[in-house]
């Protein structure tokens, strides 16, 4: 079990709603859901192959305490941010940022999905982007080609070669940006610095240790 | 000119729904002058234009006509039909009330003889129907219509046709010269009635209302399923005039909603229930009714009805908000959700859908034009700050026709009293 894990747990003991409603990102909305049901129908993305389970099912789990089943579940990791839910939930509960706050949490628990795609991409994509203060598109994605393999890199590489001409024609994408570390932003310091206050600040409000 | 005999012991009754006719009487009764407004050419309100009552499942013209037989029998009650209020002022005790009349072109010697309805062309909206058929421009309103009497609408006036609905009247009843006048009136004490209207589904925009024929309201189905409605009682889809034998009922339909009206209306899902009933009545075995539903509130006595439409073979319940509705090639409404009961996807198609609406006041506390209190969604509250203005029925909430009476008894008490301390000279 991860330190926060444990932390966690003693902290909260059975009360599962609560720990959600104040360590995840919006989790206070999760006692407004009504149970209607129209955030599972209007989500776009095939829960029954993909998910575990749809939104109002994992608010119910919370408010029932299913905290392994919650936290370890992928469904919130599949959620693409249409924004379908949020739209016409009656209770206006902002479901869409409760995905995403679930899914950071679980992840910072050390409970997510480890060959979970959207966590790969969403990892990658946070590494890359914080240490430089800029994406690099060409590393971003060689890392999510290459994650299983050289062999898998080259035929994702090459199905894809056509787009990537196409980008780099559209002068989207810079080839150079593969050579050094690319460019960058002129406060790299002043970045990380910003960075580290705001991971500061959540832990105080969250009562987490720094 | 409309002459209105009215003094600062008079109550005033706005609205002649069931609630303001309630109100009208009861004050009535107890000897009080009373003088009724109301916007319709009719008297009854939105409760004439149902087929059948729940839970008796009475026809509505039934308890209207008790209404109407006291209603006649007391020359305490002045009515003015096609009246609007404009204008209130002064306080509790003694207010001035101006009323706008709008000329209904045919006077008291109408005898309803139907000649004009006869000699006219034109066809406009049946607003009685909801807008479901047409009616010529010299009608009745509806078979009950009290008064009985004719009217003519304003577009055949100044026409040849306009001459020739006057020159077929034996009765000289025809008076295109009628003009829009506004009276002004003295009264203590204002019963406010003026009941609701339909939310607009059209607000509702993932079930396409107005875009898809075959999505209606539970308001136009009731004109549907009644012999007097336009299709002569026959459940006919409005696309291409099959018969509905699979309809849905899809309820909250803009109640219990954050982004429509906040509060439950409270009626639809009896309303929903009673039109079960509807479809069975019509269709017995063949036809079939699906209740798609957060949850049923049938409201306390309402529980053996509820029990009664669960025993039949042929209503389903599903539990769950519909999230959206699509239109197959040969006019089905499909239906697109998760039942909420094992989270399993439906993608159904019903011949016809009908929205469980939900009630908003048709006149918000704000749009009174004297101050009055109301709730978040424009229902006028009962405070003592109003004055000697007393809400009544679905003015006041989304009530039932029971608890609608009831409430205009109470308001009718409040505005008794106030009358009666005018009249000793204490208020
Ligand atoms: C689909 C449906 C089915 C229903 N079925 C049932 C049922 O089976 N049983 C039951 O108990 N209840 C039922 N109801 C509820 C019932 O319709 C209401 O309880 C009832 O209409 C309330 O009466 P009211 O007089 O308060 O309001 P209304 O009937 O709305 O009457 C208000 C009157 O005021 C008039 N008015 C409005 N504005 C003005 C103005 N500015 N100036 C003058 N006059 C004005 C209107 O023209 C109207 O005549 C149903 C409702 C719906 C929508
Ligand atoms: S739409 Fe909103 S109220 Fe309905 S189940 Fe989803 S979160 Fe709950
Ligand atoms: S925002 Fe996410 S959870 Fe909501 S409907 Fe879209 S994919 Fe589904
Ligand atoms: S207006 Fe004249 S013609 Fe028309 S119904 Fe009345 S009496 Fe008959
Ligand atoms: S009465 Fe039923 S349908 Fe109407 S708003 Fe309330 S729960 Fe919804």
């Amino acid at each position: 079990m991860s330190d926060m894990n444990q932390q966690m747990t003693a902290r909260y003991k059975n009360n599962f709603l609560k720990e959600i409603e104040e360590q995840a990102e919006m989790g206070d909305w999760v006692k407004m859901c009504m149970q209607c049901g129209v955030c599972s129908g209007s989500c776009p993305t095939n829960f029954h192959s993909a998910w575990d389970h749809p939104p109002q099912e994992l608010f119910m789990m919370i408010r029932a305490g299913k905290r392994d089943e919650v936290l370890e579940s992928g469904s919130m990791w599949n959620c693409v941010s249409c924004y379908n839910c949020y739209v016409r939930c009656p209770r206006k509960v902002p479901i869409t940022h409760i995905m995403h706050g679930l899914a950071e949490y679980a992840y910072r628990l050390g409970k997510a999905p480890k060959q979970q795609p959207t966590q790969f991409l969403s990892k990658t994509f946070w590494d890359n982007a914080t240490k430089t203060g800029r994406v690099n598109e060409v590393k971003l994605t060689q890392t999510l080609y290459f994650k299983n393999g050289l062999m898998d890199g080259i035929k994702q590489a090459m199905a894809m070669q056509s787009v990537a001409l196409g980008l780099v024609k559209a002068k989207r994408l810079n080839p150079m940006e593969a050579v050094g570390g690319g460019h960058k932003c002129k406060d790299i310091k002043g970045i990380h610095a910003m960075l580290a206050k705001a991971r500061e600040l959540e832990a105080q409000r969250k009562g987490r240790a720094a | 000119m409309t002459s209105v005999v009215a003094t600062n012991q008079t109550i005033l009754v706005v609205g002649g729904g069931i609630s303001g006719m309630t109100a009208a009487l009861e004050a009535a009764e107890t000897g009080k002058q009373v003088v009724l407004v109301e916007k319709n050419p009719y008297l009854g309100g939105r409760t004439v234009q149902l087929y059948r009552y729940f839970p008796k499942m009475c026809h509505p013209t039934c308890g209207l006509e008790i209404n109407l037989r006291r209603l006649k029998a007391n020359p305490r009650i002045q009515v003015l039909t096609m009246a609007e209020v404009t204008g209130i002022s002064g306080a509790k005790g003694d207010y001035s009330v101006s009323v706008k009349l709008a000329p209904r072109f045919v006077n008291e010697n109408c005898t309803a003889c139907g000649e004009c309805n006869k000699a006219a062309t034109t066809e406009i909206d049946d607003a009685f129907n909801y807008n479901l058929g047409k009616v010529k421009a010299a009608y009745l309103p509806n078979d009950m219509a009290y008064p009985q009497r004719y009217v003519i609408d304003p577009s055949v006036v100044g026409t040849a046709e306009g001459q020739a609905i006057k020159a077929a009247c034996k009765y000289s009843a025809v008076d295109l010269d009628m003009k829009e006048e506004v009276v002004t009136l003295n009264a203590g004490a204002i019963v406010w009635a003026t009941g609701w209207q339909p939310y607009d589904a059209a607000k509702i925009t993932p079930y396409r209302y107005g875009e898809f024929k075959n999505v209606i309201t539970n308001v136009e189905f009731e004109r549907l399923a009644d012999p007097h409605g336009p299709t002569g009682g026959k459940i006919l889809r409005p696309s291409d005039g099959k018969e509905a034998r699979n309809v849905a009922f899809i309820q909250c339909a803009g109640s219990r909603d954050e982004n429509h009206l906040r509060h439950c209306s409270r009626f639809c899902c009896m309303a929903s229930l009673k039109q079960t009933r509807y479809v069975d009545e019509a269709f017995g075995a063949d036809g079939k009714s699906t209740i798609y539903y957060i949850d049923i509130r049938a409201i306390d006595r309402f529980e053996d009805f509820y029990q009664q439409v669960q025993a039949n073979p042929n209503v389903s319940f599903v539990k769950s908000k519909v999230a959206r509705i699509t239109e197959d090639k040969n006019g089905d409404p499909r239906l697109w959700g998760v039942n909420t009961e094992g989270y399993i996807r439906y993608a159904e198609p019903h011949d016809l859908v009908v929205l469980a609406v939900g009630m908003e006041p048709s006149v918000k506390n704000v749009a009174i034009p004297i101050e009055v209190l109301g709730d978040s969604s424009g229902f006028v509250m009962a405070d003592p700050a109003n004055g000697g203005i007393f809400g009544a029925g679905c003015a006041t909430n989304a009530l039932d026709v029971n608890r609608a009476v009831q409430s205009a008894t109470a308001a009718a008490l409040g505005a008794v009293q106030v009358v009666s301390k005018v009249a000793r000279g204490e208020a």
